[in-house]
């Protein structure tokens, strides 16, 4: 799907902003995701050629950083920490509850499309108010059983016929999934 | 004498986020007194003020700046708006709450270094207060802060704002102007530093968002004056998160020096659930965990190093005595293998397998030499890492083995979290 001409023109504008366009790959990748919900390799090849760059390039950089989708995901992101500070004040309660009120396992999108749910171990900065969870880049703070039920009854809203998300899809954050765990070696 | 908040005494204004209202408090004079004094005056008052950067080194502001070589242009400032450390969260209450006070902070710092373009480099999941700050950016444009000319002093000022994608490494400082570059968020060898060959390879001030918004207050109010508040060697006040097992968690300002029973107990109200104190860390997931018999200890960089942790990124992550120690270490070093770059062998492989015992001694299967392995472990990956995260990815762990090596032995012997076992049996 070849980007919308208003994201080619960011693109440009980005590529003229920074004293290196280079610089524009991130911005770039994000402003591909806003509009597409995820990153394509084609859409990289497309980054490229804007950019005058090759486009090995945009993937190696689109590759390191979490937040950038390379497949399409549920309407609305949710992400729980379960980091230490969080930890402390009962998010792995929080995350069962979450995975047991969605019915699909962390990582998955539920059967609707509404929601795609996962834990993380990066800190999303508000310790302050754990346990946390961020809803469309969003944050939820103090949750509580029943906060988690009214949050998941109001994503699980249909999409009015004829009106886009909310919320696009992509814009949420997104870490991909953890690589295959490496078996521990006997010693 | 207790001293009223510096960075946040305005913040129960309402609407303070706006222009208006933040010049209504005072805001931007601070910025209009530093274009009427030379560059130079303002890196020596800085200097002078003793201003410590907060991003967690701790390295005195105005030295930094000066060590700019003469006459290379152009050179950057790039503000460090990547808080990612776990327990902290202070920079995103600062630019929430006030985000021109941040851009204020910058406009002083750029024009104090002589540098004509900056940059706010903010962790990409920090959309709002990306958003906030955007708005900030063309308010102060509108206003004649941000262009050209300023105010009509023949400056040249733009700042852009560079959102992140979800990389921890990327709040180091190297690994930060690598990821701005748009390459892999992967640390650089130092030296040169970033002040000599930096972002696009020239002179680059990087400095944390708490650091610039102590520079309006240092500008109006004079070195003297804040060199008189907090410690001799710890000026100012720091914005300590507090999370954990607090009455009260929160951001809450403090003089340096304050002692950490009084941020724990008055101003976060003590330990909840009535519980006893069992640790503390005051420097964020990097950090050493410290003990209650600590308590006394100043907040303040080098009381907290003599104590045998460091005051770190300002976090205080509190526990009580439920908390089981390993499975806390387990999430710190869990964070850090997600995180490591992967760049070098020590902490990519260090974290993994360090990662591997802690998940092994919480379900159990963990063998007896495996404590004296994580410790073998971190010993081979501290110093031994190519940046500070594989450094402080050991230093949690380790020294919660030193104080609290009884509970890994009882992960081994009763094959399994004797922590989690007791909360089961209550509940039964």
């Amino acid at each position: 799907m070849p980007l919308a001409k208003p994201t080619v023109e960011r693109i440009k504008d980005l590529a003229e902003r920074y004293p290196s366009k280079q610089s524009a790959i991130i911005p770039a990748l994000w402003a591909v995701q806003h509009e597409q919900g995820y990153v394509t390799k084609e859409a990289m090849a497309e980054i490229a050629d804007h950019l005058g760059l090759p486009s090995s390039l945009i993937e190696a950089t689109a590759s390191f950083y979490s937040m950038f989708l390379t497949k399409p995901e549920g309407r609305h992101d949710v992400v729980i920490c379960v980091n230490a500070p969080c930890m402390l004040r009962g998010a792995d309660e929080m995350a069962a509850y979450l995975q047991r009120a969605l019915g699909v396992r962390d990582g998955g999108t539920t059967s609707d499309g509404a929601i795609t749910w996962h834990s993380t171990i990066e800190c999303l900065g508000a310790c302050g108010g754990a346990p946390m969870m961020q809803v469309d880049h969003r944050f939820e703070e103090n949750l509580t059983e029943e906060r988690i039920d009214t949050i998941i009854e109001r994503l699980r809203q249909p999409v009015p016929a004829g009106h886009a998300p909310a919320t696009p899809a992509g814009e949420a954050p997104k870490r991909k999934t953890a690589a295959p765990k490496r078996v521990r070696s006997e010693s | 004498m207790p001293v009223k908040p510096l960075l946040t005494k305005d913040f129960a204004t309402e609407n303070l986020e706006q222009l208006k209202v933040y010049e209504r408090t005072g805001g931007y004079t601070g910025f209009k007194k530093a274009l009427e004094m030379q560059p130079d005056e303002l890196v020596e008052l800085v200097k002078k003020s003793g201003l410590r950067g907060r991003g967690g080194a701790g390295f005195p502001t105005g030295n930094k700046w000066s060590f700019l070589p003469k006459g290379v242009y152009p050179r950057y400032l790039v503000c460090n708006a990547d808080e990612s450390e776990p327990g902290c969260f202070k920079d995103r209450y600062l630019i929430e709450k006030s985000p021109h006070q941040v851009l204020e902070g910058i406009l002083i710092a750029s024009y104090a270094i002589g540098c004509n373009l900056a940059f706010i480099y903010i962790r990409g999941e920090y959309l709002p207060q990306h958003d906030a700050l955007e708005t900030a950016i063309a308010e102060a444009r509108q206003a004649g802060y941000i262009g050209k000319n300023v105010l009509g002093k023949g400056y040249d000022i733009d700042i852009i704002l560079h959102r992140g994608a979800g990389a921890y490494i990327c709040g180091e400082e190297t690994a930060l102007l690598t990821s701005l570059e748009g390459y892999r968020g992967e640390p650089r060898l130092k030296p040169p530093f970033p002040a000599i060959k930096g972002l696009y390879g020239k002179p680059t001030v990087v400095n944390n968002v708490e650091t610039v918004c102590n520079l309006p207050h240092i500008v109006l109010n004079g070195a003297d004056w804040f060199g008189a508040i907090g410690t001799p060697t710890g000026k100012g006040t720091r914005v300590w998160c507090m999370s954990g097992h607090v009455n009260r968690p929160g951001n809450y300002e403090l003089e340096n020096g304050t002692p950490i029973r009084e941020l724990i107990e008055e101003h976060g109200g003590g330990v909840w659930k009535n519980r006893k104190l069992k640790a503390f860390q005051p420097g964020g997931a990097s950090m050493m965990v410290l003990l209650p018999q600590h308590l006394d200890v100043a907040l303040d960089f080098d009381a907290i190093q003599k104590a045998g942790s460091l005051a770190g990124a300002g976090a205080m992550v509190v526990m009580d005595e439920t908390t089981c120690m390993v499975d806390a270490a387990r999430r710190y070093v869990k964070f850090f293998h997600h995180e490591s770059c992967g760049k070098c062998t020590p902490c990519r492989e260090g974290t993994f397998w360090m990662a591997n015992i802690f998940d092994a001694m919480e379900a159990g299967e963990a063998k007896a030499t495996d404590v004296d392995l994580l410790l073998d472990i971190g010993y081979s990956i501290d110093g031994r890492s190519f940046c500070p995260l594989g450094d402080a990815s050991t230093w949690f762990p380790r020294s919660v083995i030193r104080f609290f090596r009884d509970e890994f032995q009882q992960h081994i012997s009763e094959k399994g979290c004797p922590f989690k076992k007791s909360v089961e049996e209550a509940v039964a």
